[in-house]
Protein backbone atom coordinates (compact mmCIF):
# COMPACT_ATOMS: atom_id res chain seq x y z
CA UNK A 1 0.00 0.00 0.00
CA UNK A 2 1.82 3.08 -1.15
CA UNK A 3 -0.86 5.68 -0.90
CA UNK A 4 0.93 8.99 -1.01
CA UNK A 5 -1.06 12.03 -0.09
CA UNK A 6 -0.65 15.66 -0.92
CA UNK A 7 0.66 17.53 2.11
CA UNK A 8 0.86 21.27 2.65
CA UNK A 9 2.31 22.83 5.74
CA UNK A 10 3.96 26.02 6.83
CA UNK A 11 7.32 25.39 8.46
CA UNK A 12 9.12 28.35 10.03
CA UNK A 13 7.15 30.73 7.84
CA UNK A 14 7.74 28.90 4.57
CA UNK A 15 5.04 27.05 2.68
CA UNK A 16 5.99 23.46 1.95
CA UNK A 17 4.18 21.14 -0.42
CA UNK A 18 5.03 17.53 -1.15
CA UNK A 19 3.70 14.01 -1.52
CA UNK A 20 4.18 11.66 1.42
CA UNK A 21 2.83 8.48 2.87
CA UNK A 22 0.52 9.36 5.77
CA UNK A 23 2.50 7.09 8.11
CA UNK A 24 5.63 9.20 7.77
CA UNK A 25 6.47 10.62 11.19
CA UNK A 26 6.71 14.40 11.31
CA UNK A 27 10.25 14.25 12.74
CA UNK A 28 11.36 12.32 9.64
CA UNK A 29 9.59 14.79 7.37
CA UNK A 30 11.42 17.67 8.99
CA UNK A 31 14.85 16.08 9.16
CA UNK A 32 15.01 13.97 6.04
CA UNK A 33 12.60 15.54 3.60
CA UNK A 34 12.94 19.23 4.47
CA UNK A 35 16.49 19.10 5.81
CA UNK A 36 15.46 20.89 8.99
CA UNK A 37 17.72 19.04 11.40
CA UNK A 38 17.31 21.13 14.55
CA UNK A 39 14.71 18.81 16.05
CA UNK A 40 16.56 15.64 17.11
CA UNK A 41 15.57 12.02 17.54
CA UNK A 42 16.55 11.01 21.05
CA UNK A 43 14.32 8.10 22.03
CA UNK A 44 11.75 7.77 19.25
CA UNK A 45 9.33 6.59 21.95
CA UNK A 46 7.65 9.86 23.03
CA UNK A 47 9.72 10.21 26.19
CA UNK A 48 12.72 12.52 25.73
CA UNK A 49 11.38 15.67 24.06
CA UNK A 50 14.44 16.15 21.80
CA UNK A 51 12.05 16.22 18.82
CA UNK A 52 9.81 18.96 20.27
CA UNK A 53 8.36 21.46 17.80
CA UNK A 54 5.50 23.95 18.08
CA UNK A 55 2.36 23.18 16.11
CA UNK A 56 -0.59 25.56 16.15
CA UNK A 57 0.48 26.84 19.55
CA UNK A 58 1.19 23.49 21.19
CA UNK A 59 4.52 21.92 22.13
CA UNK A 60 4.49 18.58 20.33
CA UNK A 61 6.84 15.61 20.22
CA UNK A 62 7.19 15.30 16.46
CA UNK A 63 8.15 11.61 16.71
CA UNK A 64 4.58 11.00 17.88
CA UNK A 65 2.70 12.67 15.07
CA UNK A 66 2.07 11.44 11.54
CA UNK A 67 2.76 13.89 8.76
CA UNK A 68 -0.88 13.45 7.74
CA UNK A 69 -2.00 14.91 11.08
CA UNK A 70 0.16 17.98 10.49
CA UNK A 71 -1.31 18.60 7.04
CA UNK A 72 -2.46 22.22 6.90
CA UNK A 73 -0.67 23.24 10.09
CA UNK A 74 1.91 25.82 11.12
CA UNK A 75 5.08 24.20 12.44
CA UNK A 76 7.90 26.03 14.20
CA UNK A 77 11.25 24.41 14.95
CA UNK A 78 14.36 25.80 16.65
CA UNK A 79 15.42 27.16 13.24
CA UNK A 80 12.32 29.34 13.27
CA UNK A 81 13.19 30.88 16.62
CA UNK A 82 16.63 32.22 15.80
CA UNK A 83 19.90 31.46 14.04
CA UNK A 84 23.64 32.04 14.55
CA UNK A 85 23.35 35.70 13.53
CA UNK A 86 20.14 36.50 15.32
CA UNK A 87 19.97 34.40 18.47
CA UNK A 88 16.65 34.15 20.27
CA UNK A 89 16.76 35.42 23.86
CA UNK A 90 16.57 31.82 25.06
CA UNK A 91 19.45 30.78 22.81
CA UNK A 92 21.63 33.59 24.19
CA UNK A 93 20.62 32.74 27.74
CA UNK A 94 21.53 29.07 27.26
CA UNK A 95 24.90 30.14 25.85
CA UNK A 96 25.50 32.61 28.66
CA UNK A 97 24.44 30.35 31.55
CA UNK A 98 25.87 27.06 30.30
CA UNK A 99 22.42 25.62 29.69
CA UNK A 100 23.94 22.96 27.46
CA UNK A 101 26.85 20.56 27.35
CA UNK A 102 26.63 18.15 24.41
CA UNK A 103 23.71 20.14 23.03
CA UNK A 104 21.65 17.19 21.89
CA UNK A 105 18.58 18.06 23.95
CA UNK A 106 18.94 21.82 23.43
CA UNK A 107 16.76 22.41 20.34
CA UNK A 108 13.86 20.60 21.99
CA UNK A 109 14.52 22.33 25.31
CA UNK A 110 14.52 25.81 23.80
CA UNK A 111 11.54 25.19 21.55
CA UNK A 112 9.56 23.93 24.55
CA UNK A 113 10.82 26.76 26.77
CA UNK A 114 9.74 29.37 24.21
CA UNK A 115 6.17 28.10 24.45
CA UNK A 116 6.35 27.90 28.23
CA UNK A 117 7.43 31.56 28.47
CA UNK A 118 4.71 32.57 26.05
CA UNK A 119 2.11 31.00 28.34
CA UNK A 120 3.77 32.00 31.59
CA UNK A 121 6.12 34.98 31.06
CA UNK A 122 7.13 35.17 34.71
CA UNK A 123 7.51 31.60 35.98
CA UNK A 124 8.89 30.46 39.32
CA UNK A 125 11.70 27.92 39.36
CA UNK A 126 9.20 25.23 40.24
CA UNK A 127 6.96 26.20 37.33
CA UNK A 128 9.92 26.01 34.96
CA UNK A 129 10.82 22.54 36.21
CA UNK A 130 7.22 21.35 35.92
CA UNK A 131 6.75 22.95 32.51
CA UNK A 132 9.97 21.39 31.18
CA UNK A 133 9.20 17.90 32.51
CA UNK A 134 8.75 16.50 29.00
CA UNK A 135 12.37 17.22 28.04
CA UNK A 136 15.20 15.02 29.21
CA UNK A 137 18.84 16.08 29.42
CA UNK A 138 21.57 13.54 30.07
CA UNK A 139 24.35 16.06 30.65
CA UNK A 140 23.58 19.17 32.60
CA UNK A 141 21.65 17.98 35.64
CA UNK A 142 19.06 20.61 34.63
CA UNK A 143 20.35 23.26 37.05
CA UNK A 144 21.74 25.50 34.32
CA UNK A 145 18.84 24.85 31.99
CA UNK A 146 16.46 26.18 34.62
CA UNK A 147 18.81 29.10 35.27
CA UNK A 148 18.94 29.91 31.55
CA UNK A 149 15.16 29.88 31.18
CA UNK A 150 14.66 32.07 34.24
CA UNK A 151 17.29 34.49 32.91
CA UNK A 152 15.58 34.63 29.53
CA UNK A 153 12.26 35.28 31.27
CA UNK A 154 13.72 38.24 33.19
CA UNK A 155 15.27 39.62 30.06
CA UNK A 156 12.02 39.37 28.13
CA UNK A 157 10.16 41.01 31.02
CA UNK A 158 12.67 43.84 31.21
CA UNK A 159 12.45 44.41 27.46
CA UNK A 160 8.67 44.47 27.69
CA UNK A 161 8.71 46.99 30.55
CA UNK A 162 11.20 49.18 28.71
CA UNK A 163 8.91 49.15 25.68
CA UNK A 164 5.90 50.22 27.74
CA UNK B 1 10.14 2.55 14.28
CA UNK B 2 7.93 2.93 11.25
CA UNK B 3 4.35 1.74 11.54
CA UNK B 4 2.67 -0.38 8.90
CA UNK B 5 1.13 1.60 6.07
CA UNK B 6 -2.44 2.82 6.41
CA UNK B 7 -5.07 4.80 4.64
CA UNK B 8 -5.68 8.16 6.33
CA UNK B 9 -9.14 9.62 6.74
CA UNK B 10 -9.94 13.03 8.17
CA UNK B 11 -13.73 13.43 8.08
CA UNK B 12 -15.38 16.63 9.26
CA UNK B 13 -18.50 15.17 10.82
CA UNK B 14 -19.65 12.11 12.74
CA UNK B 15 -21.52 10.69 9.76
CA UNK B 16 -18.20 10.58 7.91
CA UNK B 17 -16.53 8.78 10.82
CA UNK B 18 -19.31 6.22 11.10
CA UNK B 19 -19.27 5.60 7.34
CA UNK B 20 -15.58 4.61 7.40
CA UNK B 21 -16.11 2.48 10.51
CA UNK B 22 -19.02 0.72 8.85
CA UNK B 23 -17.15 0.13 5.61
CA UNK B 24 -13.95 -1.21 7.14
CA UNK B 25 -15.10 -2.74 10.43
CA UNK B 26 -12.20 -4.05 12.51
CA UNK B 27 -9.70 -2.61 10.05
CA UNK B 28 -10.61 0.94 10.99
CA UNK B 29 -9.84 2.81 14.16
CA UNK B 30 -10.19 6.40 15.31
CA UNK B 31 -7.21 8.57 16.22
CA UNK B 32 -7.62 11.28 18.86
CA UNK B 33 -4.41 12.74 20.33
CA UNK B 34 -2.50 9.68 19.20
CA UNK B 35 -0.31 9.50 22.27
CA UNK B 36 -1.38 5.97 23.13
CA UNK B 37 -2.21 4.69 19.65
CA UNK B 38 0.80 6.00 17.68
CA UNK B 39 3.39 4.47 20.05
CA UNK B 40 1.53 1.14 19.68
CA UNK B 41 1.49 1.48 15.89
CA UNK B 42 5.20 2.32 15.83
CA UNK B 43 5.91 -0.83 17.84
CA UNK B 44 3.62 -2.67 15.43
CA UNK B 45 1.59 -3.84 18.37
CA UNK B 46 -1.39 -2.19 16.71
CA UNK B 47 -2.10 -2.39 13.01
CA UNK B 48 -4.68 0.01 11.68
CA UNK B 49 -5.25 -0.23 7.92
CA UNK B 50 -7.75 2.65 8.09
CA UNK B 51 -6.95 5.45 10.48
CA UNK B 52 -9.69 7.99 11.11
CA UNK B 53 -8.32 11.24 12.50
CA UNK B 54 -10.98 12.93 14.66
CA UNK B 55 -9.28 16.34 14.80
CA UNK B 56 -11.64 18.05 12.34
CA UNK B 57 -14.87 16.34 13.42
CA UNK B 58 -17.27 19.00 14.62
CA UNK B 59 -19.03 18.73 17.95
CA UNK B 60 -16.45 16.64 19.78
CA UNK B 61 -14.70 19.42 21.70
CA UNK B 62 -15.65 21.77 24.45
CA UNK B 63 -16.27 21.88 28.17
CA UNK B 64 -19.84 22.77 29.08
CA UNK B 65 -20.57 23.46 32.76
CA UNK B 66 -24.32 23.12 33.33
CA UNK B 67 -26.43 23.06 36.47
CA UNK B 68 -25.81 19.79 38.24
CA UNK B 69 -23.40 18.35 35.66
CA UNK B 70 -20.41 18.95 33.46
CA UNK B 71 -20.22 17.83 29.83
CA UNK B 72 -16.75 17.28 28.40
CA UNK B 73 -16.35 16.58 24.68
CA UNK B 74 -14.21 13.56 23.82
CA UNK B 75 -11.56 15.61 21.99
CA UNK B 76 -10.95 17.93 24.95
CA UNK B 77 -7.25 17.74 25.80
CA UNK B 78 -5.71 17.37 29.24
CA UNK B 79 -4.26 20.88 28.79
CA UNK B 80 -7.73 22.29 28.13
CA UNK B 81 -8.97 20.61 31.32
CA UNK B 82 -6.12 22.17 33.29
CA UNK B 83 -6.67 25.64 31.85
CA UNK B 84 -10.47 25.84 32.21
CA UNK B 85 -11.16 28.08 35.24
CA UNK B 86 -14.87 27.31 35.39
CA UNK B 87 -14.20 23.58 35.45
CA UNK B 88 -11.59 24.04 38.19
CA UNK B 89 -14.35 25.66 40.25
CA UNK B 90 -17.02 22.99 39.90
CA UNK B 91 -14.88 19.86 39.48
CA UNK B 92 -11.34 20.60 40.72
CA UNK B 93 -10.32 16.94 40.95
CA UNK B 94 -10.14 16.82 37.13
CA UNK B 95 -7.40 19.43 37.04
CA UNK B 96 -5.61 17.85 39.98
CA UNK B 97 -5.55 14.51 38.15
CA UNK B 98 -4.75 15.92 34.69
CA UNK B 99 -1.67 17.68 36.09
CA UNK B 100 -0.38 14.27 37.16
CA UNK B 101 -0.72 12.72 33.69
CA UNK B 102 2.40 12.41 31.56
CA UNK B 103 4.23 15.66 30.70
CA UNK B 104 3.32 19.01 29.08
CA UNK B 105 3.83 17.85 25.47
CA UNK B 106 1.66 14.77 25.99
CA UNK B 107 -1.04 16.80 27.75
CA UNK B 108 -1.38 19.21 24.80
CA UNK B 109 -2.29 16.23 22.61
CA UNK B 110 -3.84 13.58 24.87
CA UNK B 111 -7.63 13.74 25.02
CA UNK B 112 -10.19 12.79 27.63
CA UNK B 113 -12.01 10.57 25.14
CA UNK B 114 -8.82 8.75 24.16
CA UNK B 115 -7.81 8.33 27.77
CA UNK B 116 -11.12 6.76 28.84
CA UNK B 117 -11.72 4.76 25.64
CA UNK B 118 -8.21 3.31 25.41
CA UNK B 119 -8.79 0.68 28.10
CA UNK B 120 -5.18 0.65 29.31
CA UNK B 121 -5.25 -0.03 33.07
CA UNK B 122 -2.47 2.58 33.42
CA UNK B 123 -4.64 5.45 32.23
CA UNK B 124 -5.63 7.81 35.01
CA UNK B 125 -8.99 9.13 33.77
CA UNK B 126 -10.96 5.84 33.88
CA UNK B 127 -10.60 5.38 37.66
CA UNK B 128 -11.29 9.05 38.16
CA UNK B 129 -14.48 8.80 36.09
CA UNK B 130 -15.59 5.78 38.13
CA UNK B 131 -14.99 7.67 41.35
CA UNK B 132 -17.10 10.57 40.04
CA UNK B 133 -19.80 8.23 38.67
CA UNK B 134 -19.43 9.70 35.17
CA UNK B 135 -21.41 8.56 32.15
CA UNK B 136 -19.92 8.01 28.69
CA UNK B 137 -21.93 8.83 25.58
CA UNK B 138 -21.32 6.53 22.61
CA UNK B 139 -22.51 7.04 19.04
CA UNK B 140 -22.79 4.17 16.59
CA UNK B 141 -24.76 3.09 13.54
CA UNK B 142 -27.84 2.49 15.73
CA UNK B 143 -27.74 5.89 17.39
CA UNK B 144 -26.60 7.11 20.78
CA UNK B 145 -26.35 5.24 24.05
CA UNK B 146 -24.98 5.95 27.50
CA UNK B 147 -22.81 3.74 29.66
CA UNK B 148 -21.72 4.33 33.24
CA UNK B 149 -17.94 4.51 33.71
CA UNK B 150 -18.45 1.94 36.47
CA UNK B 151 -19.86 -0.54 33.91
CA UNK B 152 -17.57 0.28 30.98
CA UNK B 153 -14.31 -1.60 31.65
CA UNK B 154 -14.16 -5.37 31.07
CA UNK B 155 -10.45 -6.26 30.91
CA UNK B 156 -7.22 -4.68 29.68
CA UNK B 157 -8.06 -2.95 26.36
CA UNK B 158 -11.56 -4.47 26.45
CA UNK B 159 -14.45 -2.15 27.06
CA UNK B 160 -18.17 -2.10 26.51
CA UNK B 161 -17.63 0.05 23.39
CA UNK B 162 -18.31 -1.77 20.11
CA UNK B 163 -15.78 -1.44 17.28
CA UNK B 164 -18.18 0.70 15.27
CA UNK B 165 -18.94 3.11 18.11
CA UNK B 166 -17.27 6.43 18.91
CA UNK B 167 -17.15 7.92 22.39
CA UNK B 168 -18.44 11.47 22.02
CA UNK B 169 -18.52 12.85 25.53
CA UNK B 170 -18.21 12.34 29.24
CA UNK B 171 -20.90 13.64 31.60
CA UNK B 172 -19.93 14.14 35.22
CA UNK B 173 -22.45 14.89 37.97
CA UNK B 174 -21.53 17.92 40.09
CA UNK B 175 -20.49 16.79 43.55
CA UNK B 176 -19.30 19.59 45.85
CA UNK B 177 -17.37 16.99 47.82
CA UNK B 178 -13.90 17.04 49.32
CA UNK B 179 -11.59 15.42 46.79
CA UNK B 180 -8.09 14.16 46.14
CA UNK B 181 -6.23 12.46 43.31
CA UNK B 182 -3.04 10.86 44.63
CA UNK B 183 -0.60 9.05 42.38
CA UNK B 184 2.62 7.18 43.07
CA UNK B 185 4.90 7.03 40.03
CA UNK B 186 8.54 6.16 39.50
CA UNK B 187 9.33 9.44 37.81
CA UNK B 188 7.49 12.41 36.37
CA UNK B 189 5.65 11.43 33.21
CA UNK B 190 5.27 7.81 34.28
CA UNK B 191 2.09 5.80 34.58
CA UNK B 192 0.93 5.05 38.12
CA UNK B 193 2.44 2.39 40.33
CA UNK B 194 -0.73 3.07 42.31
CA UNK B 195 -3.24 5.91 42.18
CA UNK B 196 -6.38 6.74 44.13
CA UNK B 197 -9.32 9.02 43.36
CA UNK B 198 -11.37 9.90 46.43
CA UNK B 199 -14.39 12.12 47.05
CA UNK B 200 -15.93 12.62 50.48
CA UNK B 201 -19.03 14.57 51.51
CA UNK B 202 -19.19 15.56 55.16
CA UNK B 203 -22.00 16.87 57.33
CA UNK B 204 -21.55 17.96 60.94
CA UNK B 205 -18.18 16.26 61.21
CA UNK B 206 -19.34 12.93 59.81
CA UNK B 207 -18.79 11.42 56.41
CA UNK B 208 -22.15 11.05 54.66
CA UNK B 209 -20.91 9.93 51.26
CA UNK B 210 -17.61 8.60 49.94
CA UNK B 211 -16.39 7.23 46.63
CA UNK B 212 -13.03 5.53 46.05
CA UNK B 213 -11.45 4.26 42.82
CA UNK B 214 -7.95 2.86 42.21
CA UNK B 215 -5.76 2.93 39.08
CA UNK B 216 -3.25 0.42 37.64
CA UNK B 217 -3.86 -2.15 40.34
CA UNK B 218 -5.93 -4.60 38.24
CA UNK B 219 -6.56 -5.15 34.56
CA UNK B 220 -9.35 -2.54 34.85
CA UNK B 221 -9.83 0.48 37.08
CA UNK B 222 -11.35 -0.57 40.40
CA UNK B 223 -14.23 1.32 41.99
CA UNK B 224 -14.26 -0.06 45.51
CA UNK B 225 -17.78 0.33 46.76
CA UNK B 226 -16.87 -1.38 50.05
CA UNK B 227 -13.99 1.01 50.70
CA UNK B 228 -16.27 4.02 50.31
CA UNK B 229 -18.96 2.41 52.47
CA UNK B 230 -16.43 1.82 55.25
CA UNK B 231 -16.07 5.59 55.66
CA UNK B 232 -19.77 6.54 55.62
CA UNK B 233 -21.22 7.33 59.04
CA UNK B 234 -17.80 7.70 60.65
CA UNK B 235 -15.75 10.75 61.52
CA UNK B 236 -12.80 9.16 59.72
CA UNK B 237 -11.15 7.84 62.84
CA UNK B 238 -8.22 5.45 62.41
CA UNK B 239 -10.44 2.37 62.56
CA UNK B 240 -12.63 3.66 59.70
CA UNK B 241 -9.65 4.48 57.49
CA UNK B 242 -8.09 1.08 58.24
CA UNK B 243 -11.37 -0.58 57.29
CA UNK B 244 -11.52 1.36 54.01
CA UNK B 245 -7.94 0.45 53.15
CA UNK B 246 -8.48 -3.23 53.82
CA UNK B 247 -11.72 -3.22 51.82
CA UNK B 248 -9.81 -1.63 48.90
CA UNK B 249 -7.03 -4.22 49.19
CA UNK B 250 -9.68 -6.91 48.90
CA UNK B 251 -10.94 -5.45 45.63
CA UNK B 252 -7.67 -4.87 43.74
CA UNK B 253 -5.70 -7.57 41.98
CA UNK B 254 -2.26 -6.24 41.01
CA UNK B 255 0.28 -8.25 39.04
CA UNK B 256 4.05 -8.19 39.19
CA UNK B 257 5.76 -6.10 36.51
CA UNK B 258 8.55 -3.56 36.13
CA UNK B 259 6.83 -1.35 38.70
CA UNK B 260 7.33 -3.98 41.38
CA UNK B 261 6.10 -7.20 42.94
CA UNK B 262 2.54 -7.69 44.13
CA UNK B 263 3.27 -7.05 47.81
CA UNK B 264 4.93 -3.74 46.99
CA UNK B 265 1.99 -2.66 44.85
CA UNK B 266 -0.42 -3.42 47.68
CA UNK B 267 1.77 -1.47 50.05
CA UNK B 268 1.87 1.49 47.64
CA UNK B 269 -1.90 1.26 47.12
CA UNK B 270 -2.52 1.46 50.86
CA UNK B 271 -0.17 4.42 51.34
CA UNK B 272 -1.68 6.31 48.40
CA UNK B 273 -5.25 5.67 49.53
CA UNK B 274 -4.51 6.87 53.08
CA UNK B 275 -3.03 10.07 51.69
CA UNK B 276 -5.96 10.59 49.34
CA UNK B 277 -8.53 10.01 52.09
CA UNK B 278 -6.74 12.41 54.45
CA UNK B 279 -6.56 15.12 51.81
CA UNK B 280 -10.14 14.66 50.61
CA UNK B 281 -11.38 14.79 54.21
CA UNK B 282 -9.40 17.98 54.89
CA UNK B 283 -11.28 19.56 51.97
CA UNK B 284 -14.71 18.06 52.75
C1 LIG C 1 5.29 9.45 27.56
C2 LIG C 1 3.85 9.24 27.83
C3 LIG C 1 3.41 9.19 29.15
C4 LIG C 1 2.06 9.00 29.44
N1 LIG C 1 1.66 8.99 30.75
C5 LIG C 1 0.35 8.82 31.04
C6 LIG C 1 -0.11 8.83 32.39
O1 LIG C 1 0.64 8.99 33.32
N2 LIG C 1 -1.44 8.66 32.60
C7 LIG C 1 -2.33 8.50 31.58
O2 LIG C 1 -3.51 8.37 31.86
N3 LIG C 1 -1.92 8.49 30.31
C8 LIG C 1 -0.61 8.65 30.02
N4 LIG C 1 -0.22 8.66 28.71
C9 LIG C 1 -1.21 8.43 27.66
C10 LIG C 1 -1.82 9.72 27.18
O3 LIG C 1 -2.53 10.37 28.21
C11 LIG C 1 -2.73 9.42 25.98
O4 LIG C 1 -2.78 10.59 25.27
C12 LIG C 1 -4.10 8.91 26.31
O5 LIG C 1 -4.04 7.67 26.95
C13 LIG C 1 -4.94 8.61 25.07
O6 LIG C 1 -5.45 9.73 24.58
P1 LIG C 1 -5.23 10.12 23.05
O7 LIG C 1 -6.15 11.24 22.80
O8 LIG C 1 -3.81 10.34 22.82
O9 LIG C 1 -5.79 8.80 22.33
P2 LIG C 1 -5.28 7.98 21.07
O10 LIG C 1 -3.90 7.52 21.28
O11 LIG C 1 -5.57 8.73 19.83
O12 LIG C 1 -6.27 6.74 21.16
C14 LIG C 1 -6.16 5.76 22.17
C15 LIG C 1 -7.19 4.65 21.89
O13 LIG C 1 -8.50 5.09 22.12
C16 LIG C 1 -9.27 5.05 20.95
N5 LIG C 1 -10.05 6.29 20.92
C17 LIG C 1 -9.57 7.55 21.01
N6 LIG C 1 -10.57 8.44 21.03
C18 LIG C 1 -11.71 7.73 20.93
C19 LIG C 1 -13.09 8.09 20.87
N7 LIG C 1 -13.49 9.36 20.97
N8 LIG C 1 -14.01 7.10 20.76
C20 LIG C 1 -13.60 5.79 20.69
N9 LIG C 1 -12.32 5.40 20.73
C21 LIG C 1 -11.37 6.35 20.86
C22 LIG C 1 -8.29 4.93 19.79
O14 LIG C 1 -8.84 4.25 18.69
C23 LIG C 1 -7.18 4.15 20.44
O15 LIG C 1 -7.47 2.78 20.43
C24 LIG C 1 1.14 8.84 28.38
C25 LIG C 1 1.57 8.88 27.06
C26 LIG C 1 2.91 9.07 26.78
C27 LIG C 1 3.35 9.10 25.35
S1 LIG D 1 12.48 11.47 19.96
FE1 LIG D 1 10.49 12.20 20.26
S2 LIG D 1 10.26 12.19 22.40
FE2 LIG D 1 12.27 11.33 22.13
S1 LIG E 1 23.19 18.90 26.92
FE1 LIG E 1 23.61 16.82 26.49
S2 LIG E 1 21.62 15.94 26.65
FE2 LIG E 1 21.29 17.91 27.37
Amino acid sequence: MSNKMHIKMNVNGEEQEFLAEPRELLIHTLRERLDITGPHIGCETSHCGACTVTIDGKSVKSCTMFVAQANGKDVTTIEGLGGPDDLHVLQSAFKEHHGLQCGFCTPGMITRASKLLEENPNPTEEEVRFGMAGNICRCTGYQNIVKSILAAASELQAAKEAAE
Amino acid sequence: MIPAAFEYHRPTDMAGVLAVLEEHGDDARVLAGGHSLIPMMKLRMAEVPHLIDLQDVSGLGGIDVRTGEVHIGAMTTQTEIIENAELAQVCPILKEAALQIADPQVRYMGTVGGNVANGDPGNDMPGLMQCLDATFELVGPDGTREVKARDFYEAAYMTDREDDEVLTKVVIPAHGAGYAYEKQKRKIGDYATAAAAVTIVSDMGKCVQASIAMTNLSDTPVWSEAAGAALVGTSLDDAAVDAAVSAMLGDIDPTQDNRGPIEFKKHAAAVILRRAIARAWSRA
